[in-house]
Parts: C-alpha cells; structure tokens; sequence
C-alpha cells in the first residue's frame, strides 16, 4: 500500500487496511503459520453481526482495503454475508484463503455477494511437499480450486510461503503457477513469528539457498516478461536494513481476531503491556484513535538509541516490534535486522547456523489445535 | 508493450483495477489486489473519465470544460501514456 509517512505531530490517519481474521478453526496444518502457537485460548468467535458492525464502524473511519483471512475464513458459514456487506460499504474484499472448503457453489455465492479477490496459498509445487507442509491431503484440491478462480474471471493471485524446506523448488512453484494461469505470484520468505518462530530453526534458509531462489526468479520473470507479476520477499533475516513493518504501529493497519481482540499487527498479541482492546466493548473509533494498545507505539516517542536519534526513523519506524520483541526481549528496542541494533549479532547468528546446516533433528511442529494446548500451557 | 496514445483512442480502466472517492482521504484511489493508489487530483479526473467508450479527444474536451480551462492536450496524453504503462488502463486504439 502506497502511504507517505505523516510528520511526526500530525493527527493519525485512518486504519485504511482492515484485517479480520474469522476464525482460528482450519483444516491445515502448516508449519510456519503465522497464528499465535496458542490460539486454541482464544475465546468465542464474534457473531455474524458484531463482524458486520466492525465493518460499519471501520468503513466509517475510511477503512477501505478488506482482508479476510483466518484459520481458514471459510470455514465460517457466513462469509458470504460478511463479503456482501462489505462490498456494500465500498471496501474492496480480499480472501485469503487455503482453498479448502472452496467449491462452485461457494464461490459462485462469493461473486454474487461483491468478492473482489481471492489469494489462494500454496506450500509448495510438489503434492509431496504440498502434503507434507501443510500436513494434509490438499493439494489437488488446490489446483482445482484454481481453476474455478480462473472460471470466475478472479485476477488470480498465488501466494507460496518460502522456507528453508521449499526454496529450492522456486522453479518448479513458478513453472506450476504459470500452468494454473496466476497473474501475480508472491514467494514470501517465511517472516518468523508465530508457529514460524517455534519451527525457526528448521525454516531458515541458507544464504545460497536464497541467491539461487532469487536467481531462478529473475530467470522466470526474464521468460515471461509483463504476463505475470512475480513478487520475491527476501527473508529480512538477510537485509541490514528492517522493514517498515505495518508502516509502523497503528498507521493504517487493524487486526481483528476470532474473539474481537483489535490488534494493530496480526502477530502483536504477543507484545507485553499493550493492553488490547475488545471490539464487543468499544467502537472501532475508540479502539483506533484512543486505546493505549494503538497509540502507545503510534509516532516515534517509544523509540529508543538508536532509532531515537536515526534519520532513518521515518523510513522504517524502527522495523518490527514483534521481531525485537523476540528476539532482544523488549519491543521498544530496534529491530535486530537492522545493522546498527546492538542486537544484530543475533540475526547473523540465527543466519550463520542456517548456513551451517540446520539442526536436522529438532522436530517440526505442525499447527494444531493439540500442539497448540501443549505450547501454551 | 501497450498502444500508443492517440486522440481517438478509447482508454478504459483495467478489470484488474477499481476506481472510487475515498471521503476519509479526499481522494480518489485505485484498488486492486490487497493494495491502493492514492491519487492526485487531476489523476483522478482523468481516470474517472475512462469508460471505454469516450476518445481521448472527449475526455480532453470534457475536462477542459468542468475545469474552463484549455490546451490540456499534451498533459493528458502524458499521463495516459504512463497509466497504461503501469497497466492501470487498456487502451482500445
Ligand atoms: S498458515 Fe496454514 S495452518 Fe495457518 S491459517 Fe493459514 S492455512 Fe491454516
Ligand atoms: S537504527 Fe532504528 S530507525 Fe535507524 S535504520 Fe536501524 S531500525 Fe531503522
């Protein structure tokens, strides 16, 4: 999203990219699922109609880009409703979806009601691999699935999450998107929150392993020229410079999870002493503009040596709080990616064992409710 | 490569793109997949005018009107030739 950093002083903007997530239920297991490693402690889900006032409230603000995402978000019988109340406000909707759950039917309901975008995800090109990432038998599915995005006239967007696992297959995922007829591939580096950070140590490429997914890349979009957008996020373990994650803390993003906890970042549940917000208990309005959860890391008051004093500051904000917050244990300080952190010797080690060779034996985790109770108690 | 510009050209938005008035941010923006232009002004005002049925000579013509103003030729040219270049529009020659 194209947004020019505001002076510092200004009023905030509005959260113009609002992302509900519906639902933790899903039927896949993926391994580097960005959901919290606890979630099976979230509380009830939201009702039909608490979404659809989120949605109201939100649209109000000047809320416009829509992502519904999960778990899975159709596992929720009303995304339909969901979908056409928001098309009615002026957003414009994207799933994010595995595709399961996905049939004619659906789909067709899903038009009608104003979808404007599905991103379909894919763990890898290979059914093995497919299989095995995501822990299920989807696969297949997935290329049908396609298909019926294709039939719908829907711009056919494919987003493949790289690991040390499948990056080498960059080829291959690339050969394979070009055959479901994507028109924009992202092959996103895994970021390492969540289960990601749990399985961290197994996910992590090695440098070579990313020059020679870059290289294949460059080869692919040489072929293809301007017929597909390919899209390659390079794992910001390897940059010397942080992203400028969310555009900073509570500028254009808000999060609503499952149980209507307001976040502003989808991982940040995880930061301590935010004290999030409920949208059962306060408007969008109040949960945006005044909560201490929104505001705290709003603007550049919270930053310490060295983004106090860098003028990079109203480049990168200071990167990502949940990555500094991991990893140096306080999440006001810089983000450890970037070079002048003192706490960048952690990436580069995180990196040079990666380069080394990834400690094969530790096993994978994969996302589920049951592992989800074991890591959260 | 996309068409060149010419005055009885039809320019139309991409299906891929949508075009609206965001109040919030007293603009027009382009939406598309998980992503927003903000517009300027004039961006805006020309865009709007691509239907896929009104030349470039019309749409010139119309804005000069709503705006009283003349010789915008040049400029709307340019900025068509760089909206279909980044696919914002298809242009019907
Ligand atoms: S990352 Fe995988 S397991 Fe997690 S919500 Fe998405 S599809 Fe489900
Ligand atoms: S010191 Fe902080 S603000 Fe400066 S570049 Fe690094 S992360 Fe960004």
């Amino acid at each position: 999203m194209s947004t020019v950093p505001r002076a510092p002083g200004a009023p905030p903007g509005p959260p113009l990219w609002l992302l509900l997530e519906l639902t933790y239920r899903c039927p896949l297991h993926c391994v580097f699922c960005y959901n919290p490693v606890d979630f099976v402690r979230t509380g009830a889900e939201l009702d039909t109609q608490a979404w659809l006032r989120v949605l109201r409230e939100a649209r109000e603000l000047g809320a416009v880009q829509l992502g519904l995402s999960g778990g899975e978000p159709l596992s929720r019988p009303d995304l339909e409703v969901i979908v056409a109340e928001a098309h009615r406000l002026g957003f414009y909707t994207n799933l994010i979806t595995s595709g399961v759950g996905l049939d004619e039917p659906r789909i067709r309901a899903l038009k009608a009601a104003g979808l404007d975008h599905i991103q379909l995800s894919f763990q890898d090109s290979t059914r093995q691999m497919n299989d095995f990432l995501s822990s299920t038998r989807t696969f297949e599915l997935k290329a049908r699935v396609a298909a019926l995005i294709k039939q719908y006239d829907y711009p056919m967007v494919l987003n493949v999450v790289l690991h040390r696992l499948n990056i080498d297959h960059v080829e291959d995922i690339l050969a394979m998107a070009e055959r479901l007829g994507a028109e924009y591939v992202e092959l996103a580096n895994t970021q390492f929150y969540g289960w990601a950070w749990h399985n961290r140590e197994r996910l992590m490429p090695s440098r070579d392993q990313v020059a020679r997914a870059e290289a294949a890349t460059m080869r692919f979009r040489e072929r293809v020229g301007g017929a597909m957008r390919v899209f390659f996020v390079v794992p910001d373990y390897f940059e010397s410079r942080p992203k400028p994650c969310m555009n900073g803390l509570g500028s254009v993003f808000l999060t609503v999870t499952p149980d209507g906890t307001a976040l502003p970042c989808h991982a940040a549940r995880m930061l301590p002493g935010l004290e999030f917000p409920n949208v059962r208990a306060r408007t969008v309005r109040e949960i945006w503009y005044e909560s201490q959860a929104f505001t705290h890391f709003r603007g550049d008051g919270w930053m310490k040596e060295p983004c106090r004093t860098c003028p990079e500051r109203h480049q990168d904000f200071g990167g990502c709080r949940c990555q500094a917050y991991l990893l140096t244990g306080d999440a006001a300080n810089a983000d450890p990616v970037c070079d002048r952190s003192p706490h960048h010797h952690l990436v580069t080690a995180a990196v040079a064992r990666a380069d080394a060779g990834a400690e094969e034996e530790r096993p994978l985790v994969f996302r589920s409710p049951a592992n989800s109770a074991l890591l959260s108690s | 490569m996309s068409a060149p510009i010419r005055a009885e050209s039809r320019p139309a938005l991409d299906r891929r793109f949508r075009l609206q008035w965001e109040a919030a941010q007293s603009a027009h923006v382009l939406l598309y997949p998980e992503g927003m232009i903000k517009l300027n002004q004039s961006a805006g005002e020309i865009l709007k005018r691509c239907d896929g049925r009104a030349t470039v000579a019309e749409i010139t013509a119309d804005l000069e009107r709503a705006f009283g103003v003349t010789g915008l030729a040049a400029d709307v040219t340019a900025f068509l030739g760089m909206a279909a270049e980044k696919r914002w529009l298809t242009v019907v020659a």
